[in-house]
């Protein structure tokens, strides 16, 4: 539609320019590079025109117009800097300044404020205000937003950026003229994942970012690039650093990966760099004992015990390395574990169901741009709180469905989304039943166990109508999450989706679970498969297989064993009963000093050089901009000197590049493909019988670094553990009136505060994975008992 | 000829004459030597010595941390921190003016939007050790809190000009 539009000429300021019809004349001035000073006006926002600072002379009108909602004529001539214009932007400037309070000096937006840098190029120098100025009471945002609103100039890009962006309108509005106030009406914390951005879009110091609040000025920071290392989008960011710390993360625009945004999540992650527990120098455990050494006696003691993995049977010993490694970490890592004669890595941590997909299983990625997902006319969910996993994902399927694409979404328990949704929610157990009903309804032709779900499936009107609509859809689109990868019956819902995206002609994809789930999958970090995801039928445990039957050795990297395994309280008995754990770690816990025996201090984003795959697989690389904590080295130059320590072949890197550079050598020629999945066998697994647990990980809880990002684990979204189950349920398990729960699953049982929540199902209890309070449980799903505690 | 004009003014030592007659006239003139320290020069309300900080009447240090004195400074001799003070307002946890490299120049004074840093009369100081010559606000805010007067005496002198 807008591709056949006619170009037209028109004349700015004297200068030719071709243009569009129809486009805003503020977009045709900013893409020739002419300035037009604006407010309210931007790129990503719908048009308010309602800061009137765009006003620009058009000759044969009257009246000065606002360039951000004048569309382009043929042959039209505008003057930016007439006497008319410009007198126009002066007086526009006059009135915004008279109820703007003039005390830049304490303002935190002081040196990257718009309002200051066009009242230096537009306005006057004295202002002929001599009445009294308004004050405006402060509400209080949460933790992330800080907020000045006397300084705010009624721009409403923050109420737009509500609206049209984060789909929450959480800010608004209320009164008119001079009683007009920006404000969430009832108080209450922002709750959005993306409400960081609001600092960005805000002109002024009306909303600025309360951890950095008047930590640094914009003059004395330095701008380095970086790639956020959370979620599977990769978010292009800029680090600002101040002797030799990093003060605050703002977005880098990418319009292909992030556009203008980041999640919360990439913005205030940073603060976990400096948590109090970070490890600042390598530790040794002298019979029971902690005590600090130097890297030299660190290292010979973690080769000691490497060593002594390496001369009995090496297959008893396993390495597990957090997908939130970079890409350079994770291929050193399976050089190091492979050198040493064992075939034991994994990055699946939070994976519970490993049983074979066949030998040409479809690449676990996300399936095409990151872009393109604006673009699908449907698409099924499988298994994802979208928007808290993978934020800015969300906002692309967000965007797809204002289009008028049809998202239906398959998950243990309901999900708070900002657009419409067809939302199937329930027990675990009832997942793979659901999918296969979808399935059925589609006309899936399948064999073996697949066939036996299928046939056992009952579609109703919900199934049959998304089996339809994927199948209608010219671009559709089936996803699946972290609550799929979590599940029991993984394979199982991965046998489903891709049949179903077979028959109905849509595309598989995954939603990664960390910043380099796809890194890891191509470095060979991954049990049974070789750099470039080639496979190998070498012997090979996967990361539930080792924890599980109990090695001799493990070597962790970038891990804390109780949150990020699948089943938290088997994983940490299983590492204490390890005859020696050396452990890569940023920060020292008390559960690493209870299984670990040597602790080497690690350099985490933004101290250290690497690279990260996100999800439509491309590679970003990053340079660390700011000198590790302490005595901690980056990751990968620990990696090598392990490596030549050990004796090893081909350990002799000078950088971080060099290692890159030699696995995209042995990634040549990959292209993720398609692939086919064979089912072996595949029972189901998870029964429903009783209440089941869902454990999602929340959206503040996915990584080491995030968990000690201070204000984000002040915010709404932030945990420490829960049981939530639906009124009826709560009823019938007597709990109706309970407080705190006791959970019991197998021999493990924490207690737990009891949060009533209609959105989950029957026959199902949400607890959270990835918490503290849940650190005592096993694995996410399975059956739980309850009683009042 | 020239040759005979040297030698008389050689011979009659007219120059030494000439020199000692500068002598002797200031020998008489009223004299301008200062005894100091008994006796101290005069010094302006401009004069720009040693950097106090200053507080308002209600005992509030002036200081809102907004760090234009230490861009401005052309000798990077001031460190500012600031964070957010208990009751929420924008403070200096840290304000260090090195003397060693500050110049006495008084654009900090100049770019101070709330009169905070100052620089005073106060020329005689000293230290005993290197570190000494950073000025802490501690030690600002003292020098600031002991000379209050005077500063805004010449403060209210200079208003005129500024």
């Amino acid at each position: 539609m807008s591709e056949d539009r006619a170009t037209v000429t028109i004349e700015v300021d004297g200068r030719e320019i071709q243009a569009k019809a129809g486009d805003m004349l503020i977009n045709v001035t900013d893409a020739a590079g002419i300035p037009i000073p604006r407010f309210c006006y931007h790129k990503k926002l719908s048009v308010a025109a309602n800061c009137r600072m765009c006003l620009v002379e058009v000759e044969n009108v009257p009246k000065p117009l606002p360039a951000c909602a004048t569309p382009v004529n043929d042959g039209m001539k505008v003057y930016t800097r007439s006497p008319k214009a410009i007198a126009a932007q002066k007086g526009t400037m006059e009135f915004l300044l008279i109820n703007h309070p003039l005390d830049c000096p304490i303002c935190d937006q002081g040196g990257e404020c718009e309002l200051q840098d066009v009242a230096m190029g537009y306005g006057g120098d004295v202002s002929r205000f001599v009445e009294a100025k308004r004050v405006v009471p402060n509400p209080d945002l949460g933790p992330l937003v800080s907020t000045d609103m006397t300084r705010c100039i009624h721009c409403t890009r923050c109420v737009r950026f509500g609206a049209e962006i984060a789909g929450i309108r959480e800010l608004g509005a209320t009164g008119r003229g001079e009683h007009m106030r920006i404000g969430t009406y009832v108080e209450h914390a922002l709750n959005s994942e993306l409400s960081g951005n609001i600092i960005d879009v805000c002109p002024v110091g009306a909303l600025t970012s309360k951890p950095f609040r008047f930590r640094a000025r914009a003059w004395e920071l330095t701008q380095f690039d970086g790639i956020a290392p959370h979620d599977a989008v990769g978010a292009n960011i800029h680090l600002h650093v101040q002797n030799g710390k990093v003060m605050r993360v703002v977005p880098k625009e990418n319009e292909a990966i992030n556009e203008t945004w980041i999640s919360d999540r990439d913005r205030f992650s940073y603060e976990g760099l400096y948590s109090s527990d970070r490890l600042m120098q390598p530790m040794l455990k002298d019979n029971g004992a902690w005590r600090e050494v130097e890297w030299e006696e660190a290292l010979e003691a973690a080769v000691n015990g490497l060593r002594a993995a390496m001369g009995s049977d090496s297959a008893q010993f396993g390495t597990l390395i957090a997908p939130t490694s970079t890409v350079e970490e994770l291929y050193l890592a399976q050089k190091l574990t492979r050198g040493l004669g064992s075939g034991n890595i994994d990055h699946r941590l939070r994976q519970t169901d490993f049983r074979s997909l066949g030998d040409h299983p479809p690449f676990p990625w996300l399936n095409g741009a990151i872009a393109d997902l604006e673009d699908v006319d449907a698409a099924l969910v499988i298994g994802s709180h979208t928007r808290k996993e993978q934020p800015l994902l969300a906002h692309r399927l967000r965007k797809a469905a204002l289009k008028g694409a049809y998202v239906a979404l398959l998950n243990p328990f309901e999900v708070p989304l900002s657009h419409d949704a067809e939302q199937i929610a329930v027990s675990p157990a009832s997942m793979v039943a659901e999918l296969a009903a979808i399935a059925k309804a589609a006309g899936v032709k399948a064999t073996g166990d697949l066939k036996k779900r299928i046939d056992g499936a009952k579609p109703d009107d919900r199934h049959k109508a998304i089996a339809q609509r994927l199948r209608d859809a010219g671009h559709g689109r089936i996803l699946l999450g972290n609550l799929a990868a979590a599940h029991p019956d993984y394979v199982l819902l991965q046998a489903l989706a891709s049949e179903l995206a077979q028959t109905v002609g849509a595309g598989l994809g995954y939603l990664p679970v960390a910043a380099n789930s796809v890194g890891a999958a191509i470095a060979g970090a991954e049990a049974g498969r070789l750099p470039g995801w080639k496979r190998t039928d070498a012997a090979a445990l996967d990361a539930g297989a080792m924890l599980e039957k109990g090695l001799r050795t493990y070597l962790i990297a970038g891990i804390d064993p109780e949150l990020d395994c699948a089943n938290p309280a088997g994983a940490v008995a299983t590492l204490a009963g390890a005859e020696c754990v050396v452990a890569l770690t940023a920060y020292r816990t008390p559960t690493l000093e209870q299984v670990a025996d040597v602790m080497l201090p690690m350099a985490l984003f933004a101290e250290t050089s690497g690279t990260y795959v996100n999800g439509e697989g491309t590679w970003q690389g990053a340079r660390g901009v700011v000198a590790p904590v302490g005595k901690a080295r980056p990751a990968w130059k620990i990696l090598r000197v392990l490596g030549n320590l050990l004796g090893l072949e081909g350990f002799d890197y000078e950088s971080a590049d060099a290692v890159r550079s030699e696995l995209e050598a042995e990634c040549e020629g990959f292209e993720p493909a398609a692939g086919e999945i064979e089912l072996g066998d595949a029972a189901l697994m998870l029964q429903n019988d009783g209440l089941v647990r869902a454990g999602d990980v929340p959206i503040y809880a996915a990584d080491t670094l995030v968990r000690r990002a201070g204000a984000l684990q002040h915010t709404p979204d932030a945990t420490t553990g829960f049981v939530s189950l639906n009124p009826t349920e709560a009823a019938r398990a007597g709990l109706a009136d309970a407080r705190e729960v006791r959970v019991t699953q197998g021999e493990n049982s924490v207690t737990l505060p009891l949060e009533i929540d209609p959105a989950v199902p029957d026959g199902c209890v949400r607890i959270p994975a990835g918490v503290p309070g849940s650190a005592g449980l096993g694995v996410p799903f399975g059956a739980v008992g309850l009683e009042k505690g | 000829m020239n040759a005979l004009r040297n030698y008389i003014k050689s011979l009659f030592l007219l120059e030494l004459f000439k020199g000692m007659s500068v002598t002797g006239r200031y020998l008489f003139r009223r004299k301008f030597t200062v005894q100091y320290p008994e006796e101290k020069a005069p010094v302006s309300p401009r004069f720009r010595g040693l950097h106090a900080q200053r507080r308002y009447p209600n005992g509030e240090e002036r200081c809102i941390a907004c760090k234009l004195c230490e861009a401005t400074c052309p000798a990077l001799a001031i460190t500012i921190e600031a964070a957010p003070r208990e009751d929420g307002q924008r403070r200096t946890t840290r304000y260090d003016i090195d003397l060693f490299k500050c110049i006495y120049c008084g654009f900090c004074e100049e770019s101070c939007p709330v009169d905070a840093i100052v620089e005073t009369r106060i020329y005689e100081y000293h230290f005993e050790n290197r570190e000494d010559a950073v000025m802490t606000k501690d030690k600002l805010l003292a020098v600031g809190d002991k000379y209050e007067a005077q500063i805004a005496a010449d403060r209210a002198a200079q208003a005129p000009y500024r």
